[in-house]
């Protein structure tokens, strides 16, 4: 890159989109396709793009985030200068903790300002894809733009609580901005804005300084919206893979997807995906095993039927049990001669021998973590 | 603070490990992987953090490159420590000697600086060949009760192997009267697991006598340890009764990873109480396709199977196709079996590919014994590689 980017991850904006999975941690920690959490996708295209700062804004349920990121080391961000700053949010007597994205860009200003890095790219951890962030500045850099929004074309309407769509002219420029439009249709396209955006150093620290003198609150309301005409807003067609993580149904749906070759091959094969390893012994499949179309994880022990399914570490199968179309997360125990068939597992569960559970790929039956059933 | 290591561990890692032919064409054994995600020394260096041991010396000579690569800072060992810490020795010139190590007590011998640097009351000495799981600080509580200068870690053995190792000949209280180098008359079945542990003074002394002596040939077993028994120190064997397999051949090394295999394995690698620590490989979780069938075998991550898996052991990222067939074999990190290939009774080493309609080995009841692929060769397509061959080159058939 010729010039420099710090990076800055939202790491609980979203938490409401499923709260099934983030009770009891930040959107940024849910774990998906076996052995990531959300943050790995946002974290591993910063780093691979070059970017060795990276400053992961907090607000509350982050130890298991704390747990996961450790030094950094693991995405190579255990740095003498930069690597992984947490930003937990900053509040006295009188401040209470961010409710905003504004706010919370407010509250970490004192990092915006000790960097020195020409741009920041920000970004949620609401979606999963393999983005190169190099591109994305350069063209913001050829554009000459204030702002750069990366956009996926889709087709289903978002079931995100607060979704913004774009409208760029054709050399880009964003010449309409709607907030929670109501009116998208399936399969009518749509440009749908990804949480990931683009500025300089300096314009979104001015930017947070004048947002703050008048009393602004909202970045899409007060900032994106109101400025359309005067600020050179681009937006960055993203033509890649992209899965927004909006709904359980989206997360189930999205999972699944991992089963499909040119899916994976995007996501992983290009580059590598980063995440905290944990020494676990390779999966093991044991006489009389039955495993199809799966993504299976290490320390997983299986002595059952597995179909279409994603497990993730740790995971025990026992004898003459099927798990079908199901996600089974982190050291999760299924006893024997269980049935299960679209089910999402959280963290630790333990099915007991014989038990029979099933939802649908509309309507996956979630058991959340730490249950024994 | 008082900057001490109470127990300082050398591991002899310079073995060229020359039974194992292709598999150490360019990397010393102690490097070989084992069982789809480890290297053997990654036992050695395991035992030695889950024993409290935080302080280890990794000699190596043969091909290092590769084994200091994967030992790096020491970081997945918990070996990355500001004081202590795995450091690798390398064989060194200095003002007034200049040489490779001799043998493995002149490894020592060149290194006892690093030794005398942590001040250490007891070495222990390892080697980097075997696959085990052992307490060392179990040992050391032995040493220290038993006050010996010397304590050997026994295993009893077939008596009929005996003499492919060196022999304890010991009295009940476990103090060794005799030690005999692969003795072709074995007096007992007891032997040397190459684990010792020395009072730091008592082996600093020897070492530097043997050094003097010209006709030693600088070797544990052969000097060191006979000149002590001579002298009279006090040798005691340490009983050690578990897994423990010398992976120096192909058939062991084969063997050894087949014992992994099973619900109630010989040798248990997911034992949470005992984590093997590993150099983990950055690989997304294995696919098992919609046509495999995955049977008794032990799958890395990154792997993408189609085709049919058999009592093996896959490390990551290794592709099987639809209609290929791998069947009691070991296949190391990076390989690619094409579509209808069959690979038996085989170890196949790292980036290999074998082609479509390939044949590899031969059933292991034909008795022509392992077939073994070197590294990053390919088969071709419809070639047939015969039982027991051992290749390192590309292959293209008769």
């Amino acid at each position: 890159m010729a010039h420099s980017t710090v990076g800055v991850i939202f790491s609980n904006i979203h938490d409401e989109n499923i709260p099934e999975l983030s009770r009891q941690r930040t959107m940024a920690s849910v774990p998906f396709g076996g052995r990531y959490r959300l943050i790995d996708f946002a974290l591993s295209n910063m780093v691979n793009s070059g970017i060795t700062t990276v400053g992961i804004v907090t607000k509350n349920n982050y130890q298991s985030l704390i747990d996961h990121l450790g030094s950094g080391k693991e995405w190579d961000l255990a740095r003498k200068d930069g690597g992984i700053k947490l930003l937990p949010p900053y509040s006295d007597e009188t401040d209470k903790p961010y409710t905003t994205r504004l706010e919370a860009l407010m509250g970490i200003t004192g990092f915006l300002n000790h960097r020195n890095e020409d741009y920041v790219v920000i970004s949620d951890c609401d979606g999963i894809a393999h983005m190169n962030i190099a591109d994305i500045v350069r063209y913001h850099e050829e554009n000459g733009a204030d702002i750069t929004m990366v956009y996926h074309e889709e087709t289903e309407p978002s079931e995100s609580s607060y979704f913004i769509t774009l409208q760029p002219d054709a050399s880009g420029r964003i010449k309409g901005l709607r907030i929670n439009p109501s009116d998208l249709k399936k399969g009518k396209r749509y440009n749908l804005y990804v949480n990931i955006m683009v500025m300089s150093r300096e314009f979104l620290v001015n930017t947070i300084q004048s947002a703050v003198q008048r009393g602004f609150s909202s970045f899409g309301r007060d900032i994106l919206a109101k400025n359309v005409d005067t600020l050179r807003i681009f937006g960055y067609a993203f033509k890649g893979y992209y899965a927004g993580v909006n709904s359980i149904q989206d997360y189930y749906k999205h999972s699944m997807e991992l089963l499909e070759k040119p899916v994976r091959d995007e996501l992983f094969g290009a580059r590598d995906i980063y995440t905290k390893v944990r020494d676990s012994a390779p999966s093991k499949y044991l006489e009389g095993a039955t495993v199809k179309d799966s993504l299976i994880s290490d320390g997983c022990v299986i002595e059952g039927t597995v179909e279409n399914c994603i497990l993730f570490r740790g995971v025990k199968v026992g004898k003459g049990s099927v798990v079908k179309n199901s996600i089974i997360m982190q050291d999760t125990v299924i006893g024997e001669h269980v049935s299960l068939d679209s089910v999402i597992t959280d963290k630790n569960v333990v099915i007991r021998d014989r038990r029979t559970l099933a939802g649908c790929p509309e309507l996956p039956y979630f058991v959340s973590k730490g249950r024994m059933l | 603070m008082l900057r001490k290591k109470e127990c300082v561990a050398m591991l002899l890692a310079g073995g060229q490990g020359s039974r194992l032919y292709a598999l150490t064409n360019n990397i010393a054994k102690p490097a070989v992987a084992f069982g789809a995600k480890y290297r053997i020394i990654d036992f050695p260096l395991s035992n030695c953090i889950n024993s409290g041991i935080d302080t280890v010396g990794v000699l190596t000579q043969y091909e290092p490159l590769e084994l200091n690569e994967y030992i790096g800072n020491g970081q997945p060992w918990d070996l990355d420590r500001a004081f202590g810490g795995v450091h690798i020795l390398s064989p060194y010139q200095a003002k007034k000697k200049q040489s490779w190590f001799e043998g493995t007590a002149n490894a020592i011998y060149q290194n006892l600086h690093f030794m005398k640097k942590y001040d250490p009351d007891y070495i222990l000495i390892l080697s980097g060949d075997h696959i085990y799981k052992m307490d060392y600080a179990d040992m050391l509580r032995a040493h220290k009760a038993t006050g010996a200068d010397c304590t050997i870690a026994a295993i009893e053995v077939p008596i009929k192997e005996a003499s492919r190792f060196g022999v304890l000949n010991c009295n009940p209280d476990g103090t060794i009267y005799e030690f005999e180098e692969k003795p072709k008359q074995p007096k007992s079945n007891l032997a040397s697991m190459g684990i010792y542990i020395f009072t730091a003074k008592k082996l600093f002394d020897y070492l530097e006598a043997d050094d003097k002596n010209p006709d030693s040939s600088k070797d544990f077993g052969k000097d060191i340890l006979p000149a002590m028994l001579k002298a009279g120190e006090k040798m005691v064997s340490y009983r050690f009764k578990g897994y423990w397999k010398d992976v120096g051949t192909i058939t062991s090394l084969w063997e050894s990873n087949m014992d992994l295999l099973g619900a109630e394995p010989a040798f248990d690698v997911g034992d949470s109480d005992w984590k093997i620590h590993s150099r983990n490989p950055l690989a997304p979780p294995e696919y098992i396709g919609e046509k495999a069938v995955v049977d008794n075998s032990l799958i890395a991550l990154g792997c993408e199977i189609e085709g049919n898996v058999k009592n093996s052991v896959l490390a990551s990222n290794v592709i099987v196709e639809a209609g290929a067939t791998v069947r009691n074999s070991v296949i190391m990190a990076g390989t690619v079996i094409r579509k209808n290939a069959v690979v038996e009774y085989s170890i196949i080493d790292e980036n290999v590919t074998v082609e479509t309609g390939a044949t590899v080995g031969a059933p292991k009841e034909e008795g022509a014994g392992i077939a073994v692929l070197g590294r990053g060769i390919t088969i071709a397509s419809g070639a047939k590689v015969a039982g027991g061959v051992i290749l390192d080159k590309d292959y293209k058939g008769e």
